[in-house]
């Protein structure tokens, strides 16, 4: 098996893995006052504390909840009860058009029935928001503007956003900006104070950790209105049971995908490379070549190191899954409605491909466990099924369209 | 061989593809996805192709062990089948959106992607057989004679078939459902479908009425009588006794069924039950299942509709279609369905009817 979608989740590293098993052995509830709960109480304590130092934050500045979406739907959420209730005024929501579902869809949640209105930054070819576009919007409208969520790194294509520069650019307007920097943990450095924002959300098990749990990082006084009510934990901001298995697993994973992040990054910065160059190879022989989607630019201002998001002109991107998966190697099409039915992806209409194009798209993720040999088998298995992708797509195609760079131009 | 299983949700499908595993094939399943709003939850009875359907079907596969995806065919059947459906109503036919589905998305659109990608066979829940007889594939019905799905197969060709498998043509319904269960597959006891996938309360001539509109005329009795009006001739099928809104009950008591639905005139005619017998019925070109293709008048039986008694009949060969000549007359027979002949439980031929004599 060949698993090349790292960017839906990743192994478990084996210390994330001992964390947990460890915690798991053990009763405490860490807001009850006994000595059990003063145990489970210290574990997650020190976690935070962990994450927190991994991350550039301080400990009091860490939200722990149930995973990336609900940081997402309490920063965006919360933040856009909390900032309106103060100012009435404050009811546009500015997101950029290639955010992950769980930002996108809670602020058209908001517009649809919370007063709010939805502003959807456009993107470049790449899939960047100019700085400039937030700042003609902020100064046309800054004082209306409840809250910016722009997200660190994309999950399809890897585009690295300025986050530092519209970080700076709201806060000039007096606007706070969220990140969800989901995807750009452990592969890109991420400094939540160094980079200014007012909050950021981060998952366990995109970098090693367990499903299911997450963190919100809130800056100094940036108080979201609460989504869940209950038990008063994480200082009223999520009520709820504090997982503590979940979150030592989360710390671990934390601690040793940040601190070997460096050598992580240049291994699968290889794998790309070398990746790449196997597509562009396997493409000089089609009638159609098959497009790199994303910033071509490597480095940790430009690109996720381990995402390749490719386009195959005359194919459907679920064929070519299906084909891949019966061969044993294991991508992405992005999204699916949950009927299953492939959907072109939001990112890639972002950018200004066509709907055919975004359906003929796949995404190979690399990560910690990834190999050379992943490459090649792959890159066989790709060179072994595109012509019946072909065959098949033209069945249901018929004409192609153009679509992003090819490879190699 | 490398099948692929179409799995709808239900019991049939998800019990044809466990056959097809234990047969040793190399199975595939996919779900087909044809509504254009998967989010549609049908109540009571079962749809092709809402969202629960696409959540039964994924667990079938999950229990069979068997790769499982969803086929985006909602445009093309949007094309092919419902668009046929609403345009045969419009021309005062009575299609079958089934067998236009299996013709042209089952056993075209499905097969023709998954030759293409390397399968040798499309497997489906339908109850019909496939027997080989000296290299050559016959149609046969199925041996349930309340589930038998030969009609709705029939409109496929032989090269269709030849890449056809249907695991369940010699089961019986009642034990296919214990098979389910003793599989230990979710669905053993959901419902079965009955009416058309994409009219969800099946209220066809609502549905129609939504699409097509409404444009007032005049319903006519044998004698020429004006006896009522219609809100528009597509919602009438030949045959047809409810629904009718009659403003005046015939003369002699006995009721009045749909005899012609003539929309380039927007009448309505209607007739007492013995007025509909028909003796003859033509068609439009038939498709042969049995080679070589009959060149001289030959008997057979004939069935006009779904789930409808075979007839006994003489068929002829006209220029283009057929001239089918009833042993004894029969009522309802409607332009647009399938006339299909058989031979005993062998499928000889089918081909649309576009009208009759009396």
């Amino acid at each position: 098996m060949t698993y090349l979608d790292h960017a839906a989740t990743t192994p478990m590293l084996p210390e994330a893995r001992a964390a947990m098993a460890a915690q798991q052995a053990e009763v405490g509830n860490p807001s009850s006052l006994h000595a059990s709960g003063r145990r489970a109480r210290k574990v997650v304590e020190e976690s935070r504390e962990h994450i927190a130092r991994a991350l550039g934050a301080r400990p009091g500045q860490v939200v722990f909840t149930a995973g990336g979406t609900e940081a997402d739907n309490l920063a965006v959420k919360g933040l856009y009860w909390a900032r309106r209730g103060a100012d009435p005024r404050r009811r546009r929501v500015v997101v950029s058009s290639v955010e992950h579902h769980a930002v996108l869809d809670s602020a058209r949640w908001l517009a649809e029935g919370q007063g709010a209105d939805l502003e959807l930054l456009p993107v470049d070819r790449l899939g960047r928001v100019a700085p400039s576009t937030l700042r003609d919007l902020l100064s046309e409208c800054g004082d209306e503007v409840a809250l910016v969520s722009v997200m660190w790194a994309n999950n399809e294509i890897g585009t690295v956003q300025p986050i530092a520069e519209l970080a700076d650019i709201a806060h000039a307007h007096g606007v706070v900006l969220h990140t969800d920097a989901v995807q750009a943990l452990g592969s890109l450095p991420v400094d939540f104070a160094g980079s200014g924002v007012d909050a950021m959300s981060v998952s366990a098990h995109k970098i090693g950790g367990p499903v299911g749990v997450g963190a919100l990082l809130l800056g100094r006084g940036i108080e979201p209105t609460p989504v869940h009510h209950g038990g008063g934990q994480e200082r009223d901001v999520r009520s709820g049971t504090l997982d503590v298995a979940g979150i030592a697993g989360f710390a671990a994973a934390c601690e040793v995908s940040v601190t070997t992040r460096a050598q992580r990054a240049a291994h699968l910065a290889q794998l790309r490379e070398r990746f790449v160059a196997g597509v562009g190879q396997l493409s000089a022989g089609l009638p159609q070549r098959i497009s790199v989607n994303g910033d071509p630019q490597p480095g940790p201002t430009h690109r996720l190191p381990g995402i390749v998001h490719l386009s195959f002109p005359g194919c459907e991107g679920d064929t070519l899954l299906m084909l891949l998966d019966a061969a044993g190697v294991e991508c992405s099409t992005g999204s699916a409605c949950s009927a299953g039915v492939p959907e072109p992806s939001h990112v890639l209409l972002a950018t200004g491909a066509d709907r055919r194009t975004a359906l003929s798209s796949l995404r190979f993720s690399f990560g910690h466990t990834s190999t050379a040999s992943d490459v090649d088998t792959t890159l066989a298995a790709l060179g072994a099924v595109l012509d019946r992708a072909r065959r098949a797509g033209a069945l249901s195609l018929g004409a192609t369209a153009r679509g992003p760079a090819p490879v190699g131009e | 061989m490398r099948v692929l299983a179409a799995l709808s949700g239900g019991v049939d499908s998800a019990v044809a593809a466990a056959r097809a595993r234990e047969a040793g094939h190399e199975v595939t399943a996919v779900h087909l996805a044809l509504s254009a709003d998967p989010d549609t939850e049908r109540a009571g009875a079962r749809g092709c192709c809402s969202r629960s359907d696409a959540r039964d079907a994924r667990r079938v596969a999950d229990v069979l062990a068997i790769p499982f995806y969803v086929w985006d065919l909602a445009e093309r059947f949007q094309a092919e089948v419902v668009a046929d459906f609403l345009a045969g109503y419009a021309a005062g036919r009575t299609p079958n959106p089934c067998l236009r589905c299996n013709e042209r998305i089952k056993f075209t659109a499905v097969l023709d992607r998954a030759l293409a990608l390397g399968f040798d066979a499309v497997c489906t829940g339908h109850y019909a057989r496939l027997v080989e007889v000296g290299g050559r594939r016959e149609l046969h019905r199925g041996v349930d004679p309340g589930k038998d799905q030969s009609y709705v197969l029939a409109v496929c060709t032989s090269e269709q078939l030849a890449a056809a498998m249907f695991p369940l043509g010699g089961s019986r319904k009642p034990d296919v459902r214990i098979e389910a269960a003793e599989r230990g597959l979710g669905v053993a006891d959901k419902p079965d479908s009955h009416d058309i996938c994409f009219i969800p309360d099946g209220d066809t001539a609502g549905w129609l009425r939504d699409r097509l509109g409404t444009r007032p005329g005049p319903i006519l009795d044998e004698t020429g009588a004006l006896v009522g009006q219609h809100q528009g001739t597509h919602t009438f099928t030949v045959g047809q006794r409810r629904g009718l809104g009659l403003s005046r009950p015939a003369a002699d008591g006995r009721p009045r069924y749909v005899l012609q639905v003539r929309p380039e005139s927007n009448t309505v005619r209607v007739a007492p039950l013995p007025d509909l017998a028909v003796s003859v019925v033509h068609t439009g070109a038939p498709v042969w299942l049995c080679e070589p293709a009959p060149t001289r008048a030959f008997a057979a039986e004939v069935q006009l509709r779904a789930h409808a008694d075979p007839l006994a009949a003489r068929v002829s060969l006209g220029e283009v279609g057929l001239r089918i000549e009833l042993d004894h007359p029969s009522t309802a027979v409607a332009p647009g369905q399938a006339a299909v002949l058989y031979q005993g439980s062998r499928v000889l031929a089918s081909a649309t009817v576009t009208g009759s004599e009396r």
